[in-house]
């Protein structure tokens, strides 16, 4: 008989999610995506002024902050065909890039390294063998045998210590973990390396965006940034001078570390590109536009069935109603009303909660549709969309993974091996890569335009009497985002956000087609029902955020995570 | 000296943005004195971790829930803080308790931890707290106040009342 597991919460993720599996010899035969977290957001905006909007919506989530304010800002503007300056642009655009290369190194060493990683078997590694390794991979300057050695002597003062803090948690020891102990010295040291670059990223923002967590510049219309080369107290020169310093810093480490251990981790657990696809159905959106009104992209995006990229269809600007007329929720397998399907626009949020039934209601995320089917949306979408579009910067990073992975495997890995769980890690370093390249070439055509005499930023909206809709779209870190927006005489009428991992986590939808995490789930081995981490590395492939609605301490002591097998 | 007062919650779901809401509130009773910096942290977690680097003195506002009756402020220290966070039941699975577990691997742990937190009635979606909460978020802040006062900073107190 199929044995069943359960695992609720999900940890290291943002958001509640449960994920349920039946097993069949050794194999997941069988997985249901819950989403665990009511959030009725959308309800607050009724009535609202629109341009206030992003206000709200940038507290949705705590990691995805700037991508809610940005689309909801976008949805206003595509409602009212409104011109955004050059200038502002190129300053969201640096905002978009630097926030999307900190949220993949936060994703791969802070939230995912650990199911491949084993931080205890690092004690027991040579640090001049790991720097040996290290070296042989990149010249990233910090990997001597000295520092490997304090990484070591850290690490084994936390474990002494008996408080694994960050670290507990961990299935170490489990078999399925396989690195030796000095690739995992390597990986560790690499993660306390990542939390100091981070925050360069975040200084990016802050300093554009005014601040962090929590971006002030954004306007309706434009960028409330004034730029004026010659005032201090404006976006100098000197400053976008400083800005320019810590995207150099970035790309050092995204090159020379993040990429290289993707690269490592993905030779080393090459089996894991046999597991993991699901829906092959491929979603992305253009993003980056370099002209005022939102029709010429730096990045492609589009449309892949079935995994075939050569039937990318693009999609070609924030207007095209190949994509705002192809997508449609479905609520019945979700705790709402009814079990209809309707397009964002005309979407409701009126909960039915009826306990998990298999067969019936099991989730709060609604089930996202694209012309009728379930889409996987994501780094890996986003990569093999601008790989099929002939995206120069994409194409050459993604040949250089799958050339290192290759090598380092010593074994052909083609790019169809993408389709799993370690493509969607691999998609993600090759992105952080493109997106490098991305922040320095927006850096540099917005010193271009401020060259050249233009210091607008900010075009005023005027709401029209009477009804328009608009859409806010955005390619953010986990895929495709999309703010839905119905405005009626200045006041917001309907909002509706269909986020990432709305696509991604979704329940099955009216024909009962499984989500992408679920179908990603079926077939992957599980050594060990008790603890079950192969579960855990194809979920948080996806780098799952379920738009968090909570965060509240609870003083009492309860068990972090369940994980029931019956 | 360097102390950074962190208010953290999510603002769109009533009461759980109590921490946050009350440094409007402290800035409206008292002048920030020189060497404190007010910082909403919203719901974010690592980003933070910049945030934390060079104070010596960290004071995080937070709602949180003990068995008192709402509105209950309990004030925790040192250990008992990362303590307190390690066990919660937390969606922000890099939240606070993370923030300050990297701050400790990264060496920018401030020297003094202080959590104020507020015992919450309602967490339903809306922008109004509860009346429990609302009600003593004068005492909240006055009790922040008077921790920066023994730290031995000149908290002024405005002279216009909050209504």
């Amino acid at each position: 008989m199929a044995k069943r597991i359960s695992i609720d919460p999900v940890t290291r993720i943002e958001g509640h999610l449960r994920i349920d599996c039946e097993l069949d010899g050794g194999r997941v035969s069988k997985a249901w995506s819950s989403g665990q977290m009511w959030r009725g957001i959308e309800l607050i905006l009724k009535d609202r002024d629109p341009r206030e909007a992003w206000l709200f919506t940038q507290r949705i989530c705590g990691v995805c902050t700037t991508v809610h304010a940005l689309a909801s800002v976008r949805s206003v503007e595509n409602a009212l065909n409104l011109e955004i300056p050059l200038n502002a642009q190129y300053i969201r655009n640096i905002i978009i890039a630097a926030h999307a290369i900190h949220d993949h190194i936060v994703h791969f060493y802070h939230l995912s390294a650990l199911d491949w990683v084993d931080i205890t078997s690092a004690l027991k590694a040579d640090p001049k063998k790991t720097a040996s390794i290290a070296q042989s991979l990149s010249n990233w300057h910090l990997n001597s045998p000295q520092a490997f050695r304090a990484v070591q002597d850290k690490l084994a003062a936390l474990v002494g210590s008996g408080q694994l803090g960050i670290f507990s948690n961990g299935y170490w020891g489990h078999p399925a973990m396989i690195l030796s102990p000095e690739v995992n010295l390597l990986a560790a040291a690499h993660y306390l390396q990542a939390l100091d670059i981070q925050r360069k990223a975040c200084t990016i923002v802050s300093i554009l965006g005014s601040k962090t967590p929590h971006i002030q510049n954004l306007a309706v219309g434009g960028v409330a940034n004034p730029i004026n080369p010659d005032s201090p107290s404006t976006l100098t020169v000197e400053r976008l001078y400083y800005v320019k310093s810590l995207i150099d810093e970035l790309g050092d480490f995204v090159n020379n570390a993040y990429f290289v251990d993707v690269c490592a981790i993905g030779a080393f657990y090459r089996e894991w590109t046999a597991y993991g696809a699901g829906v092959t159905d491929y979603l992305s959106i253009p993003e980056f536009p370099m002209d005022t009104k939102g029709t010429l992209f730096e990045h492609p995006g589009g449309y892949i069935p079935g995994g075939d990229i050569s039937k990318y269809r693009p999609i070609k600007s924030f207007q095209d109603e190949y994509f705002t007329k192809g997508v449609q929720e479905s609520v019945k397998h979700s705790w709402y009303e009814g079990d209809g399907t309707r397009h964002p626009w005309d979407g409701e949020t009126e909960p039915n909660y009826t306990d998990f039934q298999d067969n019936g209601k099991y989730s709060w995320v609604k089930a996202p549709t694209f012309h009728g089917k379930p889409a996987q949306v994501g780094p890996l979408a986003n990569v093999l969309c601008m790989y099929a579009a002939g995206h120069a910067p994409t194409v050459n990073y993604t040949n250089k993974a799958l050339a290192t992975m290759s090598s380092l495997a010593g074994a052909k890995i083609p790019i169809t091996a993408l389709h799993s769980t370690i493509g969607r890690h691999a998609a993600r370093a090759v992105r952080a890569a493109v997106m490098h390249e991305t922040l320095r070439k927006q850096w540099q055509a917005l010193m271009d335009n401020i060259a050249k005499g233009d210091t607008r930023t900010f075009n005023r909206p005027e709401f029209p009497k009477g009804e328009i809709k608009g859409v806010g779209l955005h390619e953010a870190p986990r895929g495709v985002l999309s703010h839905w927006i119905v405005i009626n005489g200045g006041k917001i009428k309907n909002y509706q956000a269909v986020v990432p991992s709305t696509w991604n986590s979704g329940p099955r939808n009216a024909q009962d087609d499984p989500g992408p995490y679920e179908a990603s789930l079926v077939g992957n081995p599980i050594a060990d029902p008790e603890k079950p981490l192969e579960v855990l590395r194809t979920v948080h492939s996806f780098d799952p955020c379920l738009a968090c609605a909570i965060h509240l301490v609870d003083a009492e002591n309860r068990e972090i995570v369940k994980v029931k097998a019956f | 000296m360097n102390t950074l007062v962190l208010g953290i919650g999510n603002l769109l779901l009533q009461d759980e943005g109590a921490g946050v809401r009350a440094l409007d509130v402290f800035e409206r009773k008292y002048g920030t004195p020189d060497g404190v910096e007010l910082l909403d942290g919203g719901t974010s977690g690592i980003e933070l971790l910049q945030h934390l680097q060079g104070r010596d003195h960290l004071i995080i506002l937070d709602v949180v829930k003990s068995g008192n009756p709402p509105g209950a402020i309990v004030r925790l220290e040192g250990d008992e803080v990362p303590a307190l966070f390690r066990k919660k039941i937390s969606p922000h699975q890099l939240g606070i308790s993370d923030v300050l577990a990297a701050a400790h691997l990264t060496d920018s742990m401030p020297g003094n931890v202080i959590l104020f937190g507020i015992e919450p009635q309602s967490m339903d979606t809306g922008l109004e707290m509860s009346d429990a909460v609302g009600r003593n978020m004068g005492e909240l802040v006055d009790q922040v106040a008077r921790e920066l006062v023994s730290l031995g900073l000149d908290v002024p107190a405005r002279v216009t009342t909050v209504p």
